[in-house]
């Protein structure tokens, strides 16, 4: 993280090769998907990286990955490899996404379908 | 929106009503495949507890022999937007519903997409019926559980359903039914056709094994 003062683009690859200090996000961490919960476990600290911050501000009730994604306005695969470092400190907690091996359990099915049923 | 090249002004966290309770511990998805245009994201935003929102993934173009992973990697990349919404099915169990574009250059946001997912809607323009029918191809292909919803568009010539489903070529057995994806009941009876179709795959013991292979 050396540079700084350069104007760049906010969805720049540059950009975000600084926020993740150049890890892509496909070796390191959790196995994250799209849909896992994440809950914070510690409140965010003044000399945190403004990302894991935000990070910890928004998960003070269980969100997505997606919607981290959505909300930080950044890509999943930079979220995921900010989500790593939270979870190595402890300072996350994910909740995995229901397993499917191939095919959903008829108990799940049966409540998803009870859940569309009231919408 | 599938595509596009820089943020839009992403709102800063949920409002309060769109807090999910602590109590929630697991999600589930489906995902919405369809081309442009087709009413991916009206369909998603009919039934969102949420307004959708939109995350990304980039794809990175390495240069033609360039591999240069010693300082900032000069690649350009492709943002590529998936529209997303959210139904809570009860306190503990949330829904995701993703939308994702159908053409054969979007296959890589796939892989982590189907992981896990419980199947997908393939949304229909019968105007442009070939993407279709390489998305079913593909879900084929990776034993993705799926149906077919045809977005019955304002003015777009109605092709009876049959019709429909032999232009696709799809078996007999994936449900085809027509919707308005504008329409929050419409919708939910498209996700409710995927359900009991994934519910009578649960209940048929090893029901295409030998298809799929």
């Amino acid at each position: 993280m050396t540079d700084e003062g350069q104007d760049w683009d906010e969805g720049s690859p540059e950009r975000l090769y600084v926020i993740t200090r150049g890890r892509s996000g496909r070796s390191e961490g959790a196995a994250l998907d799209l849909v896992t919960l994440i809950v914070s476990r510690s409140e965010p600290q003044p000399e945190m990286q403004p990302e894991h911050a935000a990070i910890l501000r928004l998960c003070r009730f269980p969100l997505s990955v997606a919607e981290l994604s959505a909300y930080l306005g950044l890509p999943f695969s930079v979220v995921t490899v900010l989500l790593g470092d939270l979870l190595a400190e402890d300072r996350v907690q994910a909740r995995a996404p229901v397993l499917l091996a191939q095919l959903p359990d008829v108990a799940l099915i049966e409540a998803v379908i009870h859940g569309l049923q009231r919408l | 929106m599938d595509f596009r090249g820089s943020d839009p002004a992403a709102p800063a966290g949920p409002r309060s009503e769109d807090v999910l309770p602590s109590s929630a511990t697991a999600a589930v998805k489906i995902v919405i495949v369809g081309g442009f245009g087709v009413g991916k994201t009206t369909l998603v935003g009919a039934v969102s507890e949420i307004r959708p929102l939109t995350t990304e993934e980039t794809m990175t173009h390495a240069g033609v022999g360039v591999d240069d992973t010693a300082g900032v990697e000069r690649k350009t990349a492709t943002t590529v937007a998936m529209d997303f919404g959210r139904i809570s099915i009860n306190d503990e169990l949330v829904l995701y519903l993703f939308g994702t574009p159908g053409q054969q250059r979007f296959w890589f946001l796939w892989n982590g997409l189907f992981d896990g997912a419980l199947g997908a809607v393939v949304l229909v323009d019968t105007r442009r019926l070939e993407v279709s029918f390489d998305v079913i191809g593909r879900l084929e292909e990776r034993g993705v559980a799926f149906v077919v919803a045809v977005n019955a568009f304002p003015g777009a010539p109605r092709h009876p359903l049959q019709e429909v489903r032999a232009a696709l070529d799809l078996p007999d057995h994936v449900p085809i039914v027509a919707c308005d994806a504008r329409r929050r009941d419409s919708g939910r009876d498209v996700l409710m056709t995927l359900m009991r179709h994934l519910y009578t795959l649960a209940m048929t013991p090893e029901p295409t094994t030998l298809e799929r292979l």
